[in-house]
């Protein structure tokens, strides 16, 4: 079982897949709703104090805005732990998605600088992109299991 | 019971930057409600699209989405709180465009704020109240003249200032550095009633504002206690004869600044600084000091210096203060250095505020330190107009709550 980072990390498609394959998906317990009636895309499910984003100035500097500090620090540690990640880059809203795209670069960043087997990908257009996308995600995922 | 008023908060970063209780908190304090206008999901593409601002935050397209369905009328609101993180580029752009695009489209009232994590309910309070006046009171701010006898009292973090009114003229004023609230609102009160020689029962009602406002309005039994944001405003365009059309106020305080657009006496856009004391009244009466000369003698000294020669390495109050300092010891004149202090709070009100709020002429500057002339002359050179400065443009705040409070007064 290897515990797999998924960017976007509200994406609960991704999350089940991993989950199917019997590893831990290292993602963010909220999912996009079809209607936002909340302050942002993703809000987070529990309630951030401004301490969160104080021990996000583990992985962004104070000049950088309290709200990638506080995704930070709730982002930076799934980050150090995962053994694996999955990037699926520009992901319509609805597949998952992470409100600062200043977060986001962070977040791609960190996950290149690890040395740990990786799969990025674009999210697909059509229906014959789609079957691409959702093989190569398998494969990834069985070959993870085959070489733990 | 008076429904909330709604606010409709068009934000990106609150929640992960932990303040979001707190814009909730201030927005309840004053009786209103934060709501976050409900949009569609697959909406937000079309309207961020045909916004054409093409920024990468989801949030941020989100937040132009909620903005577009407000000016088009699809959800209702009563005012607009605008937020993002400060020192986010992005961020401040959006911030500044649907700012514009709601005061343009709409009649809402709006305030835009760059929060950090220390930002607190407390912080915002002044905003918001100034949101849910406009909202609620239109019909109180609509008011041109002063009727019966009214007395306006602003409790300001450096001065108090008390104004008795009559008939729609200034009868009686006081004026005194505020040290114990209270008792400097009770001695500038007395001073102002004995100069317009009526007893204090022969006031038909009473106005505060300012930052002791609740404070003085409990010991003084006020009929109305409001922000000095829309009584400022309303203060300027009375005493400026500008009643009608659009205009920009400039309040250069002793602990922050207000930069006000107003259309026809009532705020549009407003913003509020008061993060940085080198951009304040407070840095100009450090300066006449260690002139040696009284903050009064710092207008006439400044207009008789050229504030270029004095170079100004930093915008810090205690910085700032040591450069002047060694400008003196470099053997700058003391004109040259009034004028180079003057410039500075300018430059930085201009920078950090002026940008946050669409300038229309005329620019009228109040408070105190419009009375410092090469203030409002560094003001004018930056911003390319003649700033009006009304008569009695010092005790703003005491004639606006005194205007307003006659709204007030009962028919016996």
């Amino acid at each position: 079982m290897v515990k797999v980072f998924i960017y976007p990390a509200t994406s609960l498609i991704l999350s089940d897949m991993v989950a199917r394959f019997g590893h831990t998906p290292l993602s963010s317990a909220t999912a996009i709703r079809e209607r936002i009636q909340t302050a942002g895309l993703e809000s987070a499910p529990l309630q951030i104090t401004p301490d969160e984003p104080k021990k996000g100035l583990k992985w962004a500097a104070v000049e950088v805005p309290a709200g990638v500090r506080g995704r930070m620090s709730l982002y930076g540690p799934m980050i150090g732990e995962c053994e694996a990640a999955i990037i699926i880059n520009d992901a319509d809203l609805a597949f998952g998605c992470m409100g600062c795209a200043r977060t986001n670069e962070l977040i791609k960043f960190l996950i290149h600088q690890k040395e740990i087997p990786k799969l990025e990908l674009y999210y697909p257009k059509n229906e014959e992109e789609g079957v691409k996308f959702v093989a190569a995600i398998k494969r990834f995922l069985t070959e993870l299991g085959a070489s733990k | 019971m008076t429904p909330p008023v709604r606010i409709a908060q068009l934000s990106c970063g609150p929640e992960y930057s932990g303040i979001q209780h707190e814009i909730d908190a201030a927005a309840r304090e004053v009786g209103g409600e934060i709501f976050f206008p409900d949009v569609a999901l697959k909406d937000i593409r079309r309207d961020f699209d045909k916004f054409g601002l093409d920024v990468r935050s989801p949030d941020l397209k989100l937040t132009i989405a909620r903005a577009m369905a407000l000016v088009e009328g699809r959800v209702e609101a009563d005012a607009v709180f605008i937020a993002t993180c400060f020192r986010c580029a992005e961020a401040a752009i959006v911030r500044n465009e649907l700012r514009r695009y709601i005061h343009e489209n709409s009649k809402l009232p709006v305030v835009s704020y760059s929060f950090t994590e220390r930002t607190t309910s407390g912080t915002l309070l002044t905003r918001m109240e100034a949101l849910t006046t406009i909202a609620r009171r239109r019909a109180l701010l609509a008011r041109e003249t002063q009727q019966g006898i009214t007395l306006g009292v602003d409790s300001g973090s450096a001065t108090t200032k008390a104004v008795v009114m009559k008939d729609n003229r200034i009868i009686g004023t006081g004026w005194q550095p505020t040290i114990e609230v209270i008792k400097s609102a009770q001695e500038v009160i007395a001073h102002a009633l004995q100069e317009a020689g009526i007893t204090r029962d022969e006031v038909q009602a009473v106005g505060t504002t300012g930052y002791g406002r609740f404070l003085v309005g409990r010991e003084i039994h006020a009929d109305l206690i409001q922000e000095e944001l829309t009584v400022n405003s309303k203060g300027a365009v009375y005493l400026a004869n500008r009643q009608h059309g659009p205009a920009t106020v400039i309040d250069i305080g002793g602990m922050d600044n207000k930069a006000i657009s107003v259309m026809d006496g009532i705020p549009g856009v407003f913003t509020m600084g008061g993060i940085c004391a080198g951009a304040s009244g407070r840095f100009l009466e450090m300066t006449a000091k260690r002139l040696g000369v009284d903050i009064t003698e710092l207008g006439p000294l400044s207009m008789k210096g050229i504030g270029g020669r004095v170079p100004m390495n930093s915008y810090c109050i205690v910085f700032g203060t040591q450069s002047l300092v060694n400008a003196l010891a470099a053997g700058s004149t003391r004109e040259d250095v009034a004028a180079a202090a003057c410039h500075s709070v300018a430059e930085q009100v201009f920078e950090q505020q002026l940008q946050e709020v669409d300038i229309k002429e005329p620019v009228i500057m109040v408070g105190g330190t419009s009375l410092i002339e090469g203030l409002v002359f560094a003001m004018g050179e930056l911003l390319q107009t003649k700033i009006v400065v009304p008569p009695y443009s010092q005790y703003i705040g005491a004639v606006g709550s005194a205007l307003l409070v006659s709204g007030f007064i009962k028919d016996d």
